[in-house]
């Protein structure tokens, strides 16, 4: 296909082609000023969970590997930023407030890089996507594949849980560490301002990951994806080797999940051992799911509109959200396994009115229409169909 | 030597309880390779059947069976959680079979609704809900059969169930009026159920104290356990069902009736999660939110034992309880007191029951990284490629 170049295309087509990017940009600019403050850090903790959910659709929907463990990163990400806004907000010498509670006299050991924000920057999604190359190395080397590893990865979920959870002389255990009172160049995270500006650094990194993740998934490196899910023994037989694929694009998701918890955590004003909930990662999964699987803006999508949903429902009738969601899962499932945006892209909505009976008869093959030996011949059938019908009222017998 | 029985016993006495809540798992993960993520759920059920039985036994006309109600409410929590793991199976399960992943989300999200269920659980929302599945599932028969035969009956089955739905919640809405059937049955809180009095003593072995509730439940798991293996290795029923694990085409054309053999199959993995939750109301307080406590682990069980092998499961929980107990509790501390600093220290760090599960899950992580198929792997052409 050739593309021709942006200074031929005619204000129209360029309107056309480029509206999609138009309506975000001057949507990121508008409604930070429309929608009061409440509701736009709402909106900008769900745009970074899109960040995670883009992660989630990298290894899930291309590579077919349903992780239920995404939690474990984005967590990791978020107390990387944590410990670091813990430390930047203190005088010298002193130590956070908590170590004060369980009797620790000295900053533990790891916790003194964070200090540096140079290092806390690269920590935001390098720790985690070590953390998930090491995993992902270990269990796909075995070929660990399909439900064990959904089911590894949950252990190791809890293993982190539990441990974060237990932690109190290291990272103040159940509680987990604030963020919202701490300052950061010299003003509150909390503060309205500081979140206008988290949720424009939000809007870039979302941007950024997807086109990361479109890059990823175009070229031949998707195409391998896209094999490790169809047909990982064939894949393994032409000569190439599965292994170094998976653990490459978890260790991306990894890093996605861990930018996701970082801004997460800053949004939302802490970050805690909750964060790697069992369910959490689970409804991580169901946003793609909703949103459609293998196509990287339903996973962004099903992760704003799945939580927007959710908060506005939780705040009208707490007790409906759950079984909304269940069957939320119930109905993907069975009914959408695209998703929306899959089904959407598919003729989903043609399907439906042809199954109302009012759509007008797809053209098969839209060339023959134009193909004038094609057209000629198309006549000379009609001409004979009609030839026929006019000598129906014959007996049948002399057609055999 | 105390000390090694004790430790012994203890670790006997969790292990049990997992091998129980793991049993059911076994069963349908390991015969008809369905992640069912509500198990957990279906064992709240039967925890809940039983403080059911319990508060009607307590105080009315059959109060002289109140000292036995533990055992009349094994059969029938067997018996309401294999009626919810049927309707599952109806409903949803067999639209997935061969789709492990997906089955894993959709029991997920029946999960979510079950917890979500109790908790506002009240007469007249069950009188909705039971409304909203009959229609549903009868909507096939009700409407005329030609509708069935249109261009837009596959909007027609949606529908009838989106019908189906909004007629249950209208009834549940309407009754809700009714101040007496509006009132939840359980409430988000969690249950009590006191054990009878037979079982809230203990007995001295040995200078050890073993609890009649842990004996109880050791012995529940035992019965349980060769209960399952007589009606797989001897029953008519069983043997269809491992005829229909290890060849379902095969089976189908010998005449087996695969489709009841699933849905039987999966019913008598829901029914031993009831039992298990019986069991479980045995130690403690039960909630909505028992199931996650339980899944995760009943999940290691099945992996570490190896999948589709009953022996695999019994060692499996069996040498999860008793390690998670050594660690947890830090006996080994008591048994080597002249331990070198180090190992001490390690060993102190882990001695909490939640550190104790972390610790025993990575070696289970590590365990796999040599034996990916678990303790007991199958063998032969049954593996997958």
């Amino acid at each position: 296909m050739t593309i021709t170049s942006n200074s031929s295309l005619s204000p129209a087509a360029f309107l056309r082609r480029w509206w999609p990017w138009i309506a975000i940009i001057a949507a990121a600019l508008i409604l930070p000023f429309i929608l009061p403050p409440f509701r736009l850090n709402l909106l900008g903790r769900f745009l970074s969970l899109g960040i995670v959910a883009l992660g989630i659709d990298l290894i899930w929907g291309y590579t077919g590997l349903l992780s239920l463990g995404q939690g474990i990163f984005f967590a990791l990400g978020g107390y990387a930023i944590a410990m670091y806004l813990q430390l930047d907000s203190l005088e010298p010498g002193q130590l956070p407030e908590f170590f004060g509670l369980y009797g620790v006299k000295a900053l533990p050991l790891f916790w003194q890089p964070f200090s540096s924000p140079w290092f806390t920057l690269v920590a935001i999604w390098v720790i985690p996507a070590l953390a998930a190359g090491l995993l992902g190395y270990l269990v796909f080397r075995n070929r660990i594949k399909g439900v064990y590893f959904s089911i590894l990865t949950q252990a190791a979920l809890l293993v982190f849980f539990n441990f974060f959870n237990g932690q109190q002389k290291l990272i103040n255990g159940t509680n987990g560490l604030k963020t919202d009172t701490a300052s950061f160049f010299g003003q509150m995270v909390g503060s309205d301002a500081m979140q206008r500006n988290l949720f424009w650094i939000t809007v870039l990194l979302v941007i950024a990951a997807w086109t990361l993740c479109r890059w990823l998934t175009t070229g031949r490196f998707g195409d391998a994806l896209i094999a490790v899910r169809d047909d990982e023994p064939r894949l393994r037989f032409t000569g190439y080797n599965p292994t170094a694929f998976k653990t490459v694009v978890f260790t991306v998701a990894g890093a996605l999940a861990g930018i996701s918890g970082a801004l997460y955590t800053v949004q939302s004003g802490m970050v805690s051992p909750q964060f790697m909930a069992v369910p959490f990662s689970i409804e991580m999964v169901i946003w793609v799911a909703v949103g459609g699987r293998g196509t990287l803006i339903g996973a962004v999508l099903g992760a704003v509109l799945i939580n927007y949903a959710k908060s506005l429902i939780s705040e009208q009738l707490p007790e409906t959200w759950l079984f909304i969601q269940g069957g939320l899962f119930l109905l993907v499932v069975t009914a959408l396994p695209d998703g929306v945006v899959g089904w959407w892209r598919q003729g989903g909505p043609s399907r439906i009115l042809a199954m109302l009976g009012s759509s007008p008869p797809t053209a098969t093959y839209p060339g023959l229409d134009l193909d004038p030996e094609a057209q000629a011949e198309k006549r000379a059938i009609e001409a004979r169909a009609r030839t026929q019908e006019s000598s129906t009222s014959q007996p049948s017998g002399a057609e055999r | 030597m105390n000390v090694l029985l004790d430790t012994l016993f203890n670790g006997l006495a969790i292990g049990s309880v997992l091998m129980l809540a793991a049993l059911g798992l076994a069963v349908v993960f390991g015969l008809m390779g369905v992640i069912n993520m509500a198990h957990g759920e279906l064992m709240m059920l039967g925890a809940y059947t039983t403080f059911v039985v319990q508060n009607l036994l307590k105080n009315g006309p059959l109060e002289g069976l109140f000292p036995v109600y533990i055992l009349l409410s094994i059969p029938l929590a067997f018996l309401v959680s294999g009626l919810a793991g049927l309707l599952l199976e109806k409903t949803v399960i067999r639209r997935l079979y061969g789709r492990p992943l997906e089955t894993l989300l959709a029991t997920w999200g029946v999960s979510l609704i079950l917890q979500q269920f109790v908790r506002s659980v009240s007469s007249a929302f069950f009188i909705g809900l039971i409304a909203a599945v009959a229609l549903g599932l009868l909507a096939p028969r009700l409407l005329p059969a030609v509708w069935w035969r249109q261009r837009w009956s596959p909007l027609l089955g949606v529908g009838s169930w989106l019908g189906a739905g909004a007629i249950g919640i209208g009834l549940a809405a309407a009754l809700g009026n009714e101040r007496s059937l509006d009132q939840p049955w359980f409430s988000a809180r969690n249950i009590d159920v006191t054990a009878p009095e037979w079982l809230r003593g203990s007995i001295d072995v040995a200078g050890v104290t073993m609890p009649t509730a842990r004996l109880f439940i050791i012995a529940l798991t035992l019965v349980s356990l060769l209960a399952v293996h007589w009606f797989l290795q001897k029953s008519v029923w069983g043997i269809r069902i491992r005829a229909v694990t290890q060849n379902r085409p095969m089976s189908s054309c010998l005449g087996i009736p695969t489709e009841k053999v699933d849905a039987l199959t999966f019913s008598v993995g829901s029914g031993l999660a009831g039992v298990a939750g019986v069991a479980v109301t045995l130690l403690g307080s039960v909630g909505p939110n028992l199931g996650g406590n339980y899944i995760v682990d009943c999940f290691m069980v099945v992996v570490l034992g190896g999948v589709g092998k009953l022996l695999g499961t019994v060692v499996a929980a069996l040498s999860i309880g008793v390690l998670s107990y050594i660690l947890g509790s830090g006996s080994l501390l008591l048994l080597w007191p002249q331990m070198p600093a180090g190992l001490n220290e390690t060993i102190t760090f882990f001695a909490t029951t939640s550190m104790a599960k972390v610790l025993v899950f990575i070696l289970i992580v590590v365990f796999l990284q040599f034996r990916p198929a678990g303790l007991f792997p199958q063998k032969g052409r049954m593996v997958e490629a």
